[in-house]
């Protein structure tokens, strides 16, 4: 016989990050767009943090809330952020990666069939993590005219008896989209006046650009009691592969995701914690570097991408641009492949990142500019002979 | 302007069009800018960063480190600036601690720097003492490294 599976996980579509994945990797001297991970090292200081921590035998558990050092470091850092204070000892847990805090705290806020709102186009995990944790997920479509921001408006359409949460995740994988002061305060009040729970996924916040400061929910008066904080240092600290996340929030659900961590994980790894405290106590000015170079590639790419006719905002966040393809005649998935085999450049389909991401492609730019000119130029030419192939079949 | 400096540091070849790319500007805003940045002396020059290793290696490099007895007048300006003249110095700094002046220095030979610190260094007046150091190996060279390169292994697709 054969393992049976789970229904609620055979049930789950298999990721189309994967699917372009095994095509990509099979085919050679590709320039990738399609990375959701910083292009640059880990800040040596930071790596040297993590020699550091192994040279003096540092090899062993941590508390299964985190180290009491680093659970400071994160109380600070997120109290510069936000202004919303947190206990390190009983209202923060460090996590593997923030995708575990997401798990973690899907699993100890819902019962069966309650209700998650989330906007989409999004990260891939958002759905199936909702159905792993027994939920039912409910995506709200977010719009290009609206710069893929969420409207209250939306939201509050989308709630229903059973709605228990909403997950916010700005600024967007993949669509680069922000929310500016007012706009999360509108969305806050609704979350107020319907008792929803907030998961707020932050990964990218300090990658908010022109000088703008980016605005958390958490902010907002009366929604530290029901915002589940998460954040992370992959993105901001290139630090992807140490994997280490956070959660904030009231004591009671830090205290409720412990027992699903201390139960599946344990503790994140000691060396990564050390390498993480040294990167938010120290680390500032190296995140700074990086987050200007970043600016200035959205600049180039935005600017490339909007010469070649395909209509594209200028995101004011994370390091992802999200160009409609819909004037070349091809859908995401035909733009993708062909792209891919005729210029060998590797984007990501919109809808890989649900179905209102259609129309459109996933460009990262945590690439060098060396590579991002070349993909540009093949891409502008790639565009150029769909357009005259267009043209001659219409002739 | 600190964006523009910085890519000027790290390539001052970089096309004009791709400066202005980057910087949302006009190559016309660019050109503009940079000549600004030339005029107030803000940039003093364009220099290529040479791997020593690969060009020349014979050439010699030293670091002498000289204490001087300053000047009533002029303080350490006159006289540094009399070091700075000399075609073999590339670099002089004045420095806090043991010593006061730090003179890089580069000549073809051994001997050549011997007679500058000898002939040409200790006989000025108000220099009291050098120490000379001479470099062995370059490593890092104005921010960029000759080794260690390191290209490390990603996924080409990730979520």
């Amino acid at each position: 016989m054969s393992i049976p599976i789970a229904d609620h996980v055979r049930d789950i579509p298999r990721s189309g990050i994967r699917d372009f994945f095994e095509i990509v990797q099979s085919m050679a001297d590709v320039i990738s767009l399609g990375i959701g991970e910083p292009d640059f090292v880990t800040p040596w200081h930071i790596r040297e943090a993590a020699i550091y921590s192994l040279e003096k035998g540092r090899t062993g558990y941590t508390s299964n809330l985190g180290l009491p050092r680093l659970r400071r470091a994160i109380s600070d850092t997120v109290h510069r952020a936000t202004g919303v204070r947190y206990d390190p000892l009983s209202e923060v847990l460090v996590s593997v990666g923030v995708s575990e805090a997401i798990d973690a705290a899907l699993r100890a806020i819902l019962n069966p069939g309650d209700e998650v709102l989330y906007h989409e186009p999004c990260y891939v995990s958002y759905n199936p993590s909702v159905a792993l944790a027994f939920g039912v997920a409910r995506p709200i479509p977010t719009r290009a005219a609206a710069e893929f921001a969420l409207t209250a408006a939306d939201l509050e359409a989308a709630i229903g008896p059973r709605t228990k949460a909403v997950m916010l995740n700005f600024p967007t994988n993949p669509t680069g989209a922000t929310m500016d002061r007012a706009q999360i305060e509108a969305i806050a009040e609704v979350c107020l006046r319907h008792q929803l729970v907030v998961l707020t996924d932050e990964i990218y916040s300090e990658l908010t650009y022109d000088g703008r400061e980016h605005f958390s929910i958490v902010s907002v008066p009366g929604m530290k009691e029901r915002t589940i904080y998460l954040h992370g240092l992959s993105k901001a600290y290139a630090m992807t592969g140490f994997r280490i996340g956070y959660a904030c929030g009231p004591n009671a659900v830090i205290e409720a995701m412990m027992k699903i961590h201390q139960y599946s994980i344990l503790c994140a790894s000691i060396t990564s914690q050390d390498a993480a405290t040294e990167a938010l106590e120290r680390g500032t000015p190296a995140m700074l570097r990086m987050r200007r170079e970043y600016e200035l590639r959205r600049n180039y790419i935005v600017s490339a991408l909007n010469d070649m006719g395909l209509e594209c905002f200028k995101p004011r966040g994370a390091f992802y641009v999200f160009p409609n393809i819909t004037s070349t005649g091809l859908t995401s998935q035909e733009f993708s492949l062909r792209l891919l085999r005729e210029k060998r450049v590797a984007v990501v389909p919109g809808p890989a990142f649900g179905p209102s991401g259609e129309g459109h492609v996933r460009c990262s730019y945590a690439t060098g500019l060396d590579q991002i000119k070349i993909a540009m130029e093949r891409m502008a030419e790639f565009v150029r002979e769909v357009r005259a192939g267009q043209a001659r079949s219409a002739a | 302007m600190d964006a523009l400096i910085d890519l000027l540091k790290h390539n001052p070849l970089m096309a004009r069009e791709d400066v202005a790319r980057l910087l949302g500007l006009t190559v016309d805003e660019v050109n503009a800018r940079i000549d600004a940045l030339e005029r107030e002396g803000v940039i003093i020059g364009y220099q290529a960063v040479i791997n020593r290793e690969k060009w020349n290696p014979d050439t010699v490099s030293a670091l002498i480190e000289v204490k001087i007895t300053p000047e009533r007048d002029g303080g350490f300006d006159r006289i540094a600036s009399r070091i700075s003249k000399f075609d073999e110095v590339q670099s002089c700094y004045l420095m806090s601690g043991g010593y006061d002046l730090l003179v890089l220095v580069e000549a073809d030979t051994l001997r050549q720097v011997a007679t500058f610190v000898s002939e040409k260094l200790s006989t000025i007046e108000a220099v009291v003492s050098t120490a000379t150091r001479f470099r062995l190996k370059t490593y890092k060279e104005n921010g960029a490294f000759h080794h260690f390169d390191v290209t490390p292994e990603r996924l080409s697709v990730s979520p």
